[in-house]
């Protein structure tokens, strides 16, 4: 058959093919990326004043721990976390309170009054009663939370996102 | 370039020879009658998909079943479009792969030699069925529960290994926690392997022998 200078049926189709085929590529591809990357994109943030109760409760000179949990909504189902911070009081008045998080990746880290260390158990991080790295792979000192102190009562900063 | 690229590909794996086999097939003059089959594979493969991206979301188990798919509907972009392709599709896929049986008898197509292409067909076909069945319970809502319990009971009055059968269904004898697992398991798993290696077979039929032409008054 001559070459014909219109469009041949098997040209015409290859054509149309390709047009309808890129358009459902595109109108199910994109929205399915988005399917998979929602939840990611919603950042919850929580900024609260945590009673930690009496001051005088927390004994002067030995860090102690104070847990406390909050919920957060994830997907369909509510999800509660535990934070836990160590109250230390250097003196009477001198109060700071450190999150027990561990810097480097997020372990649990544990006051050893034997040896006057924070023990991270995962990768032997330690901290000293300052909060200062002693040894191990933590990149920082613990972080601290922000306090005050009203009515004799200790409150704590949770500030999450 | 790309021709070239086709060319190094084909002298190392042959390419040319499987796109022409499998497109470049002489057909006989056929009808729109003759498209449900690749419809079918489009919605095979379609349902496949968006159920491939449900379950990142979906929880087959009864307390969050239900949960987990309001949260795809409202809580997820475009999770209603993902759903609403499987949800109406499951329903074109059945119709679609029953006209495609109707088609097949009505031009006599099933004869020699093409009956095992019309055994595997029939496999498919009830396959399908049991896609629809197996994915109807999933969402866990009131019909799903109702339409499980009766579709269930129905299978359990066969006489003497109804109950069995029953029992078998559910994975005891009340619709429970077990009835779901293996429901999902039965749905994204061993159904779809079944249909898969079906498809593989009624379509290497279906190249290997070409299609049937329309009867006519010679017949």
């Amino acid at each position: 058959m001559a070459k014909s200078p219109h469009l041949s049926r098997n040209e015409f189709v290859k054509i149309v093919v390709a047009f309808l085929g890129t358009i459902m590529g595109v109108v199910i591809g994109f929205p399915a990326i988005g399917y998979l990357l929602s939840p990611a994109l919603k950042k919850e943030s929580l900024d609260a004043w945590i009673s930690a109760g009496p001051i005088e409760s927390y004994p002067v000179g030995t860090p102690t721990l104070f847990k406390f949990t909050r919920t957060t909504i994830n997907g369909w189902e509510k999800t509660v976390n535990s934070y836990g911070a160590y109250i230390y009081r250097e003196t009477e008045q001198k109060v700071t309170a450190f999150d027990n998080t561990c810097t480097h990746l997020s372990c649990r880290v544990t006051w050893l009054e034997e040896e006057q260390v924070y023990l991270c158990p995962c990768h032997d991080g330690e901290f000293d009663i300052d909060g200062t790295v002693v040894s191990g792979p933590p990149p920082r000192p613990l972080d601290r939370f922000e306090t005050k102190v009203e009515d004799e009562t200790l409150f704590i900063r949770l500030e999450v996102g | 370039m790309t021709a070239r690229f086709i060319a190094w590909l084909d002298e190392r794996i042959g390419i040319i020879s499987i796109w022409d086999t499998i497109f470049d097939r002489k057909v006989p003059k056929v009808n729109w009658w003759f498209t449900l089959g690749s419809a079918s594979l489009f919605l095979f493969v379609m349902q496949g998909l968006t159920g491939i991206f449900l379950t990142v979301y979906y929880v087959p188990t009864p307390d969050h079943a239900y949960d987990s798919i309001q949260y795809i509907m409202n809580g997820i972009a475009f999770g209603w479009l993902i759903r609403g392709i499987h949800h109406w599709g499951s329903t074109l896929m059945v119709l679609i792969v029953f006209i495609h049986m109707l088609r097949t008898f009505y031009y006599a197509s099933y004869k020699f030699p093409r009956e095992m292409t019309w055994f595997s067909g029939v496999v498919l076909l009830l396959a399908t069925l049991g896609m629809g069945f197996t994915g109807y319970l999933l969402p866990m809502n009131q019909r799903s529960y109702w339409a499980t319990t009766v579709g269930t009971e129905i299978a359990g009055s066969v006489p003497f290994i109804g109950s069995f059968i029953l029992r078998v269904l559910r994975g005891g004898s009340d619709l429970s926690a077990v009835t779901l697992a293996r429901f999902f398991s039965v749905h994204i798993w061993f159904i779809p392997l079944i249909l898969a290696l079906m498809i593989g077979l009624h379509m290497y039929l279906v190249i290997r022998l070409g299609i049937s032409a329309i009867p006519d008054e010679k017949d």
